[in-house]
């Protein structure tokens, strides 16, 4: 016999203990890890939201203005059009001051660069478009100037104020009565969904929806290409293709393609679509040929998974009946397998629509998205921008105002990707078959 | 025509072939579609596509041939002394606008028709004509730029006009050539199935033809680089300085530096999400009940759906700041070694959150792979789960580990909003990771972007940058897979 020491099972001796500490560590490295992972998904949404909601807010002051006939044959007879308009806010704004028993007096400057910067042009807008307001009594609610509404907000506190171009001490006065009197208040800007991008000086006028038609336009091609020519390619490799040459290459090109770098098809585009073949810069349609060429990858790797997934004896069948590959395929195998091809498309185009570098080079940045299609061929041919294109120029400026912008874009990119998940989840849920 | 109205008239051209082939075929077995090779409906695709398919590959080619054919010879007309490509593309982008101009005058009534081709420099001011509907020219038009923009337009005038005639006259040939063959014993559906095919094919080769553009489109232009500026200073230059608005001459272009900050963010970015991400993928397929894997691992992969801007604006705006705020001059650490929001571990840290998703999902099915007799036997011999798991679960997938974490490395290394806004714009070849540095990527972007002009070394060393990412990203993805394949045959 061997003088190991007698040992129990009901003692637990030193080294197990070890062990089994070991084990709960071990184990606790894996929840940490995962709470870690957890915890940077809970940052990064709280922080979107945190930043971002404030962009599809926008402070108003709402100012009454009694313009009438003769009023706008004087500005408009005066060179600085705009000006003469700005001049009469200036007026009403100081009768208004009086009757709340205020003894401070407004200038021009303060309306025009401080309050609600370049309102003239506004005013001068209405009044052409609507000429039957003349003389009567109108309240625009014109957009106030950034710092105003961050002090209306609360952001900015009156001791951190000192006196600038932007904003003087004694403004802030003015601001304080027309708060009390509930001319500032704030609204839902509407400008931010339906508008476009602004000069570079101007963050409080930006829109994201000029890009979010440019993003829209390109979809269109994604989904008209990379579907047919997906779900043929997808066909002919899974049922038809013979085990050649040919096919290993097609077999690997396709799997190395799906890891190339997008910013690689982005060269791609700009030197085939552009350099060579001299479409437009800037356009939708170019914009959607390379998130096509970005995207089929994904496209055929879950459509060839869904055509396996049909069982052979569907083929057979059809095959036994008296059916052709050809119409085995097309009238039996791939009605079965589209819900869970239309999946893996709307996956594949929710990534093609996060995509960004590939566009910068070929020109559809931020700046262009400028103004609206002209109508459908303009929409695909003219220059214009994308959602993740324009969150990246607003990101890239200097002016802090455009951050907020850049943060609710990324909260509108984000709904729209959501819900095309959403989309693919129901579908997989309602149609999709277990054989 | 435009291109629309051609489209149109084609698909109309289309539906007619195949109703006058399905009805001709029912005509010739006399109603009778049991004694038809093929079922009607075939002779009328038979026809249908007959007339479609040429007439579409014709205007493809022709579309794309055509602006080649009118800028060479327009580029003909052009006598000035010309210095060199750029100088020309740049008298050829004016002669293209200068022609979309006179097009623009016509169409709104500013010229007649007849005036647009026969006008000259000598008797009229074309600049002012132009500017007058709107066309911006930048500066005033030489005799051989109008002559070269008339004939340009001249061509693209009559050249729609032939592609039109010609694609229609196709598409009817086609369809009628198919519809005289039409009869009861003509195999219909052998030749749609044939055609269906030859579309397969085309549509599978697509993926061969993208691959073949994108090296084509790297390798011509990178010469057309090295032909400016030498291979060597390029490849082991240590400065990276491309003076502005392409005087030449001054620029430095060295690969070094921006290879040096992919890798260093590369690596950061690893040291993040693979102990993360490969203890999570333990947890989930090693201990996780079911519940909290049906909860994890969905919420964990939503870090990969979200876009990279996102991820780029988080580190431009969130974590770069936060970082400065610990590591900054009057941080919390009172280290002052962070001294702007931009750095190789701002960029690092948020690419490591991004590749978790995808280091844990690829390891956790590498995990689940490994056969559970292997975790039975380990047990059963008195092992605890997690010596099970580091003595003989890790040991067997390890290659499909390494595998995925090269994978994760390769698209790190090709990954681009992240550094081109979290990591910084100057290229530095230094070891602090609180340092602003600059990646291949993102030198793409900046040397890229905004600019049509390939004339100069600044905007074609990008394609140089290009062709090095695609060659180390390929290699490491070739490698990766050889791992993971050779892996995968020992336990099937």
């Amino acid at each position: 016999m061997t003088d190991t020491p007698k040992t129990s099972l009901l003692t637990v001796d030193a080294r197990t203990r070890k062990r089994n500490a070991a084990e709960k560590r071990f184990k606790a490295y894996g929840i940490v890890a995962i709470a870690i992972g957890l915890l940077f998904l809970v940052v990064l949404l709280t922080s979107i939201l945190r930043s971002g909601l404030p962009a599809f807010t926008t402070t108003v002051v709402a100012l009454e203005a009694t313009i009438t006939q003769e009023d706008v044959d004087a500005a408009e007879g005066q060179l600085l059009k705009t000006a003469a308009y700005e001049a009469l806010l200036v007026a009403k704004v100081n009768e208004f001051l009086v009757e709340r028993g205020s003894t401070i007096e407004v200038d021009e400057d303060f309306i025009t660069d401080r309050l609600v910067p370049k309102t003239g042009a506004t005013i001068r807008e209405f009044y052409k478009e609507n000429p039957d307001q003349i003389g009567q009594t109108v309240t625009f609610d014109l957009p106030a100037s950034t710092r105003i509404s961050r002090y209306f907000e609360g952001d900015l506190l009156r001791e951190d104020v000192t006196d600038s171009r932007f904003l003087e001490v004694a403004d802030l006065d003015v601001v304080d009565v027309m708060i009390d009197a509930g001319l500032i208040t704030t609204a839902f800007d509407w400008n931010f969904i339906t508008g476009t991008d602004t000069a570079v000086d101007n963050p409080g006028g930006a829109g994201i929806g000029a890009s979010v038609i440019g993003s829209f336009f390109m979809m269109i091609v994604v989904l008209l290409l990379a579907l047919p020519i997906g779900v043929a390619a997808s066909i002919y490799l899974e049922e038809f293709a013979p085990k050649n040459r040919l096919t290993d290459l097609i077999e690997v090109n396709i799997s190395n393609l799906a890891a190339v770098p997008s910013i690689v098809f982005g060269i791609l585009g700009l030197a085939v679509f552009i350099q060579f073949a001299h479409l437009p810069q800037s356009a939708p349609l170019v914009g959607g040929l390379v998130l096509t060429l970005m995207t089929l990858p994904t496209i055929i790797i879950s459509t060839r998974a869904s055509l396996k997934s049909v069982p052979p004896s569907i083929r057979d069948a059809a095959l036994g009946v008296g059916a052709s590959k050809m119409q085995a395929v097309f009238h039996h195998v791939l009605p079965l397998a589209m819900p869970g091809i239309l999946t893996g498309t709307i996956i594949g185009l929710a990534q093609a629509l996060g995509e960004t570098a590939p566009l910068l080079l070929i020109g559809m940045v931020g700046y262009v998205a400028r103004e609206y299609p002209d109508g459908i061929i303009s929409g695909f041919v003219d220059s214009n921008s994308a959602m993740p294109a324009q969150i990246y120029t607003w990101a890239a400026r200097a002016d802090t105002g455009f951050y907020e912008k850049a943060w609710g874009g990324i909260i509108v990119l984000l709904v729209f990707l959501l819900t095309m998940n959403l989309i693919a989840i129901l579908l997989r849920r309602r149609f999709e078959r277990r054989w | 025509m435009p291109i629309l109205t051609l489209l149109i008239a084609l698909a109309v051209i289309a539906v007619v072939g195949f109703v006058l082939g399905r009805r001709r075929a029912l005509a010739s077995a006399s109603g009778d579609s049991r004694k038809l090779h093929s079922l009607p409906s075939y002779y009328g695709y038979n026809a249908a596509l007959t007339g479609l398919v040429p007439a579409l590959l014709v205007l493809a080619v022709w579309s794309v041939a055509q602006p080649m054919v009118l800028e060479n010879r327009a580029q003909s007309l052009i006598t000035q002394e010309v210095a060199d490509d750029g100088a020309m593309n740049l008298i050829m982008a004016d002669v293209r606008r200068l022609a979309d101009g006179l097009s623009t005058a016509v169409a709104q009534g500013a010229l007649a028709p007849g005036e647009a081709a026969t006008l000259t420099t000598d008797s009229t001011d074309v600049r002012a004509i132009l500017a007058d509907v709107g066309v911006a020219l930048g500066s005033d038009v030489g005799p051989d730029t109008l002559q070269a923009a008339q004939a340009y337009r001249a061509g693209a005038l009559s050249g729609a006009l032939w592609k039109s005639a010609l694609v229609l006259l196709i598409a009817i040939a086609g369809t009628a050539f198919a519809l005289m063959k039409t009869n009861a014993a003509f195999r219909a559906r052998n030749t749609v199935e044939r055609g269906v095919m030859a579309v397969l094919i085309a549509a599978a080769s697509i993926a061969i033809l993208t691959t073949i553009g994108i090296v084509l489109s790297l390798i011509f232009n990178t010469v057309e680089f090295f032909k400016m500026y030498p291979a060597a200073d390029f490849f082991f230059g240590t400065v990276w300085q491309p003076s502005f608005s392409g005087r030449g001459g001054a620029s430095e272009l060295g690969l070094l530096p921006l290879l040096w900050g992919t890798l260093y963010i590369s690596f950061v970015a690893l040291l993040v999400a693979v102990p993360i991400g490969l203890f999570a993928a333990i947890y989930l397929s090693e201990y996780a009940g079911p519940r909290v894997r049906a909860f994890a691992k969905p919420l964990l992969e939503v870090l990969a759906g979200i876009p990279t801007i996102v991820y780029g604006l988080f580190a431009l705006l969130i974590v770069g700041p936060m970082l400065k705020d610990v590591f900054g001059a009057d941080g919390a650490l009172g280290v002052a070694w962070m001294t702007g929001d931009r750095a190789v571990i701002t960029a690092g840290l948020v690419m490591g959150i991004m590749l978790i998703p995808f280091v844990s999902s690829l390891s956790d099915d590498i995990i689940n792979a490994v056969p559970q007799a292997m975790r039975d036997g380990s047990l059963g011999l008195g092992a605890t789960p997690s010596e099970t798991i580091r003595q003989v679960v890790l040991p067997a997938a390890l290659p499909g580990i390494v595998g995925a974490i090269l994978l994760a490395a390769s698209r790190a290394i090709g990954e681009t909003m992240i550094v081109v806004l979290g990591a910084g714009a100057a290229g530095r070849l230094d070891l602090n990771p609180f340092e602003a540095m600059t990646t291949v990527t993102a030198k793409i972007v900046s040397q890229l972007t905004g600019d049509s002009d390939f004339s100069s070394p600044e905007a074609l060393v990008a394609f140089a940058l290009g062709m090095s990412l695609f060659v180390i990203t390929l290699g490491l993805n070739v490698f990766a897979l050889y791992i993971v394949r050779k892996y995968r045959e020992q336990y099937e």
